[in-house]
């Protein structure tokens, strides 16, 4: 069952690198992990990789592999031709480490910049709160995010303008934003530092980031898009505005959203 | 060479739920707190929990409450569970679970807007509060902006070595003065100054070939509070879960949560029969369907019918399956069959199982909604860890504290799915309680200064792979080296143990640390996998050999340990749990008598449990590494299920 | 800075600080994408083109776009005498030689160009940003929809009320072409028309302000449940968004072409009159 795998691998580190070639053998089933974790056992013992879980639940193994963003833990080899020469370079929004390993600071620093859950008060006469299914499914799916950055990675306004890691947060951060703005307990409203500091105008929603959550989250339609029409809300529509000065709060809306 | 140096009050080591949730603990009570942790936030193992956490809220059946939970803990545990922390963990759950909600998780709910609780094997009532079958997940991530919100301090990638002591005035021994670890991104060395550390570093899976663990799971928390002196416990008890894949071969191992089971799937073996009703230990068969009819109906009608048997705890689920296989009636691939695709509907099981779901879609091609599931044991926990103390989880080392699954107590000799997440809240809770308390009663004397011989000592340890390298000569690779000890643990020290095997197994442990005297990597100290795994291999070492040691001293079957050749509890092993220290460079094994359990919770169990022995009663032991003995004074018989009756 | 991943600063010598920006990963190759990810935005490009192209030619013809009873949604609702006979009202007289086209279709050609799904298209295909995922942008300098004039793609929800009141006239014209001469009947283009009205309705309805309006702008759902249920029900249209744009747009063109086809009298509508 097994056969000799081509790989190309990117070794280097922040001063520079190249693609190298390396031949695998692979049997059936394995996934690209497996296969680079073979390369670092037999021929490499250096290659640097991240990795925690291997099942596709951390998060940690983003690569590019054969240019696309990919979970290497979750990418099988049945994916290519036997012949095929796959090739694994790092994410390439971010600066390089070593190899495959990345620095993803970004990332965390951004999230430090999120105004944190700020439940009212509870509901329930146990003195806890309720919610209800239907409004927590919207927040669960962002929640289902492993951060494994991969959308932050293929976003082209973070990928091609270094410049822009300044003034726009990315796609995983709009998730983060989404799930606070629809969470039904959360009383803060983040729709002007969306714009502003988060800078949701950058997106041009071409769901590439979409394409690439291997949590199969809907990032644009889901989480980037509302949050533009809530910024719309509070931003572009003279007669939401026109029309929340006139109407008292619904029990629905807590104030933040609806026109 | 100076390394780079940080001052704080309290440093948590390890960034899982008990990790972070220590931090903010200890942050809350005013102590000044790093987290110094080995992979990215918000990676850590935790993320691999499945299934829910067990909190008796009583939000889906009113008739449970704590004492309920505290009884079916000490029973999945064979009620070698330390009593005081089985108690405090049953009546602390419910708020820590409430307390995440109130920082932005977002559970399940039920009609009426509370959280739902699911059922899960072992326990009484539907009691875990999940989401989906990423529970897990959801508690690291709120933990982890909770943290973030918090503004503490958080260095990634950090890997600690060593933890460094100072003498104590106080009791004329040892205590913590801080850690020291390495940057895995540079391979540079960084030192942090604290008068309280908290380990959290999780498990020790890893050395083991078919695990649902990651390369992190390597025992450094328990390796680290060994070589500084801390005493750890029950470390014969490895959890093998009953349900891991096991085909394709890449995946073996990993994780098929008990919520599939919960939620209605049952195991098969090939001749299509449902084989757990064969297994069924007289302990459980007041609680537990004996007919498929009863074990069906449980699912919506709790009050007349039984549990099914496939909702056994782990450890007789794990080992009817390696029945089942041993007998031949196992899969090709040498698993059982795990169906949920003919008991419910395919948008059912997409809604309550998606990362099953996923899982097997895209690492098995398979469709768990049109087809069975092939699954395994695989080797998931370890029960025993740190020894602690129940209320602050402090350790035998004044200023050491340990919380999560590298500390020791809760679980006895076999944990109940769904306990280990609320473990991880409520004493990763006290463990940053008492480590700020602790810090803050040294406030106004002399901090600990960490001695500078040990770091040189670390230091130059550490980067002895480096030298070999350069040195040339015989030398052994690290991957080669872990993957033998993976085998070792694997077929000598897996789910059925025999006293010859375990023998063999230490005098494997003992060459392989040998040779792992001569472990040389290449290339350089920058983000060099192969000199991380090297110095990870210490631990791993030096664990299994603790665990080896522990399962050769206790002569009986017990939860997740089950000897071949005693294969019936044994009274006298009822009473003690295994304590290793290391002594002059040796692990040291001693038996220490359970706490007694006050009669109020004695009585809960039907009939009364046993008080525990006076400690005279216990015989005292004491064996060196490789020839571990307990006598038991009586005989075991086998088969006797007396002890698990209590 | 409290999330810390590399060591501080000046801690080591051994360390030498990261210039600003720290450099990436020296790839090379622009994209190492071997599929033939060119495809998606040509095809976009090809079909966009073509239907600009066939929109000035429909628009500029000013004639032969009604055949009783049916109107060409280009010229819906009727602002001339062309299309009297029509039963649509006659709102602003007759404003010939101006085609008409050319008022109305600004509406819909704005909704359009304000679509979340569109955008998505054109600023792929046509602007490169980016042509494809994993593909580096064609320009160096970008501002996505933070300014002028792209900032306005955020009143796309104004666009969308007009779409409403367009797919309301599209449905007129097609109950109109039931009325063949005050009589009942059916015929091909009555089906063109009803197909239309049908897609406009579908392509309008899964839209992305639509469903923010109808009831995704709320924080708690359950606090009203006729919303939530209209939102619901959107938000499976709305995972078809994609495919009613270029439906529909397509079969706006068809319905166009059928229109003048028989208006010119290049071919005869078959239809049966009660």
């Amino acid at each position: 069952m097994g056969y000799d795998l081509a790989m190309r691998v990117w070794r280097g580190d922040a001063d520079g690198g190249e693609l190298r070639d390396f031949t695998v053998e692979v049997e059936e089933g394995m996934v690209v992990l497996d296969a680079v974790h073979r390369l670092q056992a037999t021929q490499a013992n250096d290659l640097a990789v991240r990795w925690n879980c291997k099942a596709g639940k951390c998060g940690s193994c983003s690569a590019e592999v054969n240019g696309k963003p990919r979970l290497m833990c979750m990418t099988r080899l049945n994916l290519f031709d036997p012949g095929e020469t796959v090739t694994i370079t790092p994410l390439r929004t971010f600066p390089v480490v070593r190899d495959l390993v990345t620095d993803v600071a970004f990332n965390y620093e951004k999230a430090e910049e999120v105004p944190t859950f700020a439940p009212g008060r509870p509901t329930g006469d146990d003195g806890h709160h309720r919610m209800q299914q239907v409004d927590v499914d919207r927040v669960q799916e962002f929640r289902k995010c492993i951060e494994c950055f991969m959308c932050q990675n293929v976003c082209h306004v973070l990928r091609d303008h270094e410049d822009k890691k300044k003034v726009f947060a990315g796609p995983r951060l709009m998730i983060r934003y989404a799930e606070l703005e629809m969470h039904p307990l959360d009383t803060n409203d983040r729709r002007d530092l969306l714009r502003e500091e988060a800078g949701v105008g950058y997106c041009n929603i071409t769901k590439c980031c979409t394409d690439v959550c291997p949590e199969h989250i809907k990032i644009t339609d889901n989480g980037i898009i509302p949050l533009k029409e809530r910024v719309a809300d509070a931003s572009f529509d003279p007669i939401a505005a026109l029309g929340r000065r006139l109407r008292r709060h619904s029990p629905a809306d807590d104030g933040t959203g609806g026109a | 060479m100076t390394a780079e140096t940080h001052s704080y009050d309290v440093v948590v080591v390890g960034a899982g739920g008990a990790g972070l949730r220590a931090a903010i603990e200890a942050h809350e009570q005013g102590a000044r707190v790093a987290i110094v942790c080995k992979s990215l936030l918000g990676k850590a193992h935790t993320v691999m929990a499945e299934g829910g956490m067990a909190a008796a809220m009583a939000n889906v059946w009113p008739e449970d409450n704590w004492r309920v939970h505290f009884r079916d803990t000490m029973r999945g545990g064979k009620m070698l569970n330390q009593w005081r922390m089985a108690q405090i963990h049953a009546q602390e759950a419910p708020d820590r679970v409430w307390e995440l909600e109130e920082w932005g998780a977002v559970f399940d709910r039920t009609p009426d807007g509370k959280i739902l609780q699911r059922d899960f094997g072992g326990h009484r009532y539907a009691r875990l509060a999940h989401v989906g079958d990423r529970t897990g997940l959801e508690l690291i991530r709120t933990l982890q902006n909770r943290v973030v919100a918090k503004k503490l301090d958080v260095f990634m990638e950090c890997t600690v070595q060593r933890l460094l002591t100072a003498p104590d005035p106080a009791t004329g021994g040892e205590r913590v003065a801080g850690v020291f670890a390495y940057w895995r991104e540079t391979g540079t060395f960084v030192r942090f100054d604290a008068p309280s550390v908290v380990l959290a570093t999780g498990g020790i899976g890893k050395s083991w070939q078919v695990t649902s663990n990651s390369w992190e799971y390597t025992g450094d928390g328990q390796a680290l509070a060994l070589r500084a002196g801390a005493a750890l416990m029950d470390m014969e008890f490895v959890q093998f879960h009953p349900t891991g894949m096991v085909w394709p071969p890449s995946v073996r191992g990993i994780l098929v949560t008990e919520g599939v089971r919960g939620d209605g799937g049952v195991l098969r073996n090939t001749e299509g029969r449902r084989f757990m009703f064969d297994y069924i230990p007289e302990v459980f068969a007041a609680d537990t369907a004996d007919t498929e009819e009863e074990a069906d109906r449980w699912y919506t009608d709790k009050k007349t019918a039984r549990r099914p048997p496939e909702l056994l705890p782990r450890d007789e689920v794990a080992r009817a399956i390696n029945s089942e296989v041993k007998a031949g009636r196992g899969t090709p691939h040498g698993g059982v069959f795990l169906d949920i695709a003919s008991r419910r509907d395919a948008e059912t099981i997409r809604r309550r199982l998606p990362s099953m779901y996923h899982q097997f879609k895209e690492l098995a091609d398979v469709d768990i909604t049109k087809e069975p599931m092939e699954v395994g044991p695989t080797c998931h926990y370890v029960m025993g860890g740190i020894k602690v103390d129940p209320e602050s989880q402090a350790t035998t080392l004044p200023g050491l504290y340990a919380a999560g699954e590298c500390a020791a107590g809760l679980h006895g000799s076999n944990r109940l799915g769904g306990n280990s997440l609320s473990d991880l809240v409520v004493f990763g809770r006290r463990a940053g309680a008492g480590a700020a308390a602790y810090a803050a009663t040294l406030a106004g004397t002399e901090r600990p200064v960490p001695d500078e011989a040990q770091v040189a000592e670390t230091t130059a340890q550490a980067l002895l792979p480096f030298e070999r390298a350069a040195a040339g000569g015989d030398t052994e690779n690290p991957y080669q080296l872990q993957s033998d000890l993976q085998a070792v643990m694997q077929s000598l020290v897996g789910i059925i143990r025999t006293e010859h095997e375990l023998t063999q197994a230490l005098k494997e442990i003992s060459e392989l640390r040998q040779r792992a005297e001569r472990v040389a990597v290449e290339g350089h100290r920058q983000y060099n996998p192969g000199w991380h795994l090297a110095l990870d291999l210490r631990s791993m070492l030096l664990v299994a050999e603790c665990v080896a040691t522990a399962a050769l001293a206790r002569r009986e079957s017990r939860g997740g340990h089950t000897r071949d050749d005693y294969p019936g509890t044994d009274p006298v092993f009822a009473r003690i749990n295994h304590v290793v220290r290391l002594r002059d460079g040796a692990v040291d094994l001693t038996a220490e008598p359970l706490p007694e359990m006050p009669p109020e919770l004695t009585s809960l169990f039907d009939p009364p449990a046993p008080a525990a022995p006076p400690a005279s009663d216990v015989p005292p032991q004491s064996a060196d590494a490789g020839q571990a003995q307990t006598p038991p004074e009586t005989p075991p018989v086998a088969g006797t299920n007396n002890e698990r009756n209590a | 800075m409290p999330v810390r991943t590399r060591p501080a600063p000046t801690a080591d010598p051994a360390v030498t600080p990261r210039p600003v920006p720290a450099p990436r990963a020296a790839v090379g190759a622009r994209t190492l994408r071997k599929d033939n990810w060119w495809v998606e935005p040509l095809v976009t490009v090809v079909v966009l083109v073509g239907f600009v192209a066939y929109g000035m030619w429909a628009a500029l013809r000013n004639g032969n776009y009604f055949h009783d009873p049916y109107l060409s949604p280009f010229y819906s609702p009727c602002l001339t005498d062309n299309c009297l006979d029509n039963a649509t009202p006659h709102i602003f007289g007759d404003i010939s030689p101006v085609s008409p086209a050319l008022i109305i279709l600004v509406f819909p050609l704005g909704f359009r160009l304000t679509c979340y799904y569109y955008r998505k298209a054109y600023y792929r295909s046509f602007w490169w940003a980016p042509p494809a995922c994993a593909v580096p942008d064609f320009r160096r300098g970008y501002q996505g929809e933070t300014r002028f004039p792209l900032i306005l793609q955020n009143i796309h929800r104004y666009f969308w009320y007009f779409a409403i009141i367009f797919a309301g006239l599209l449905t007129y014209d097609a109950v109109l072409a039931f009325i063949y001469d005050g009589h009942f009947g059916i015929g091909v283009g009555t089906g063109v028309l009803v197909v239309n009205a049908a897609l406009i309705w579908l392509y309008s309805l899964s839209c992305h302000s639509c469903r923010h309006l109808c009831g995704g702008g709320l924080k708690r759902l359950s606090a009203a449940p006729l919303r939530r249920r209209v939102w619901a029900r959107l938000s499976v249209l709305n995972r078809h968004h994609m495919f009613f744009a270029w439906a529909s747009l397509l079969w706006i063109m068809a319905t166009d072409f059928y229109i003048w086809l028989v208006a010119s009298g290049h071919l005869t509508d078959a239809h049966w009159i009660a």
